[in-house]
């Protein structure tokens, strides 16, 4: 099993869920983070004063998945999230240890 | 003139005076949403509170001594005589007999004047917002509303000094706004600017507001009681030459919040390159405070540019102020101190009546007596208890450390699904 956490970049998040639902994904944890990249922060005015928004906002998602479906899950990510410009965010894959199922007690490949 | 006829109209303007006074009661409600939308959401609870208190304070303290003091028999045309609480109203016969010399409610117009001490006050509050104790503020609170604003409010609408020289203030850019204006500037030189807003190299750091939509709606809450403001100082409406001039009035102030608002908006957009939301807001109130020293003689046309003027002079005084390092979140003292002076020398197009010389005497003697009063008042609290709270309390909210309590303490949602 696989953990795969995406940060990708909010406005992506409406393809990027359709595009799993399509990929048969049944669950997803979404996480509104800020942070920074490659990308860098940028500089605003505000009443003609320079602030600085160093982290920028991003969508965190964290899918687990079975390993035979690792591959085309983070296809599916990589096709629905990609905008081709700086900025459009990492996917992480970890392997998972365990997984248990709150209501049952089910364990791994069954809780997933 | 038949005796029905005065007491309907005694009645009517009477009316109008209470209605006028709720429309600018309300701009306390105005204050507050705009202040609270442009401070950090770890300062809410905190200016909330003073917003509230303070409209309070300012209506006991008028009432015990300040009205008296700006409209009772003065000592000399310098110098206000001292008494205290509300006296009586006009009986039936006094009316009549006066053939229409008085006519409205004596009470109708304390409830009138007060409403102006609170928006005085309110000038303040958004100044020194983010950084000075809770409790400071409110004791010179206490002292600007009983005292320091009647006195020189007698000077020109009691019947002082002022209004011997020909000061000419229809509604208060000098008296109300200005006044309010220099008491903030006193205070911000003793407070000193919030932590964070200069970096260590001078640099000037921009703060912005938690909420932009309760700033906006503060706005326009002010613009809408800017109409009892101005449009309640023509004192009557019963007939039909002030009925005229009371919707002269409310058209005049109506067209300078705008012509304030688009100059500011489109100012802000040659300056910083994108559309200042705030600052076109600070352009609005601009406009309002711009025409408030006259709003009866400018045809609209004029009114619009005179708002307009102020409108751009508000830019320019934000991010000027901003560089001398004096820190005012809101834009206060550029509002109603720069653009106030602003709109007493307006007078001067439009009002043949009014010398130069008259509206400098009273800017001057104005922003002079209640700057230095206000910085004496202010030097004794930081003496004996102290105006600014601690780096520490700064940093965590005056939320917490002044009222105990958050503006959206909920992290979680507590919806049961």
């Amino acid at each position: 099993m696989k953990q795969i956490t995406a940060i990708i970049k909010p406005y992506r998040l409406d393809d990027v869920r359709s595009a799993l639902e399509q990929a048969g994904v049944q669950g997803l944890t979404i996480t509104e983070v800020k942070g920074y990249g490659r990308q860098k922060g940028h500089t605003e005015l505000y009443r003609g004063a320079e602030y600085k928004v160093d982290a920028l906002p991003k969508v965190k998602l964290e899918v687990a998945v079975k390993d035979d479906e690792l591959e085309m899950v983070t296809d599916a990510i990589l096709a629905s999230a990609r905008s081709g410009k700086v900025g459009d965010g990492k996917i992480f894959v970890t392997a998972l240890e365990r997984v248990i199922r709150i209501r049952t007690g089910e364990v791994d490949e069954a809780a997933l | 003139m038949e005796s029905t006829i005065i007491e309907v109209q005694y009645a009517l303007d009477t009316f109008y005076f209470l209605m006028c006074a709720v429309l600018v009661m309300w701009m306390a409600a105005g204050f507050t949403m705009l202040e609270s939308g442009l401070v950090r959401a770890r300062n809410t609870v905190e200016i909330l509170t003073k917003n509230v208190a303070l409209y309070s304070i300012a209506c006991l303290m008028y009432m015990i001594i300040g009205y008296n003091l700006m409209y009772g028999d003065g000592v000399n045309l310098y110098i206000p005589g001292i008494s205290f609480f509300l006296g009586g109203d006009n009986t039936v016969e006094e009316v009549l007999a006066s053939d229409g010399d008085i006519y409205y409610s004596n009470l109708s117009d304390f409830m009138f004047q007060v409403v102006f001490v609170a928006t005085a006050m309110s000038i303040v509050s958004g100044a020194v917002a983010e950084r000075m104790k809770l409790w400071a503020f409110l004791g010179f609170a206490v002292v600007l509303t009983g005292v320091i604003y009647p006195i020189q409010g007698y000077w020109s609408w009691g019947g002082g000094f002022l209004s011997e020289i020909g000061y000419s203030d229809y509604a208060g850019s000098g008296i109300v706004h200005l006044a309010g204006a220099a008491a903030a500037l006193a205070g911000v030189l003793l407070l000193g600017p919030r932590k964070g807003k200069y970096g260590p190299d001078g640099k000037i750091n921009g703060i912005p507001g938690s909420n932009l939509p309760l700033a906006t709606l503060g706005m326009f809450i002010l613009w809408m009681g800017w109409f009892g403001f101005n449009g309640g100082s023509e004192l009557m409406v019963s007939n039909v030459n002030s009925a005229n001039n009371v919707a002269k009035v409310f058209v005049n102030t109506n067209l300078a919040a705008a012509g304030g608002l688009v100059a500011a908006l489109l100012l802000g957009r040659l300056m910083f390159g994108k559309a200042d939301l705030t600052m076109a807001l600070n352009g609005a109130l601009a406009g309002l405070v711009s025409i408030t020293a006259e709003p009866l003689a400018p045809a609209p046309l004029l009114s619009a540019v005179i708002g307009a003027l102020g409108g751009i002079i508000v830019v320019f005084s934000i991010v000027g102020l901003d560089r001398l390092k004096i820190d005012d979140p809101v834009g206060a003292i550029s509002v109603h101190g720069v653009v106030g002076v602003w709109g007493v020398l307006a007078v001067l197009l439009s009002n043949d009546e009014a010398t130069l010389g008259g509206q400098l005497a009273g800017l001057a003697a104005i922003f002079l007596f209640v700057f230095v009063t206000s910085l004496i008042v202010w030097a004794v609290l930081k003496a004996a208890v102290g105006i600014r709270v601690s780096e520490e309390e700064e940093f965590s909210g005056l939320d917490m450390g002044e009222c105990g309590m958050e503006a959206y303490p909920e992290f979680l949602s507590t919806r049961a699904d």
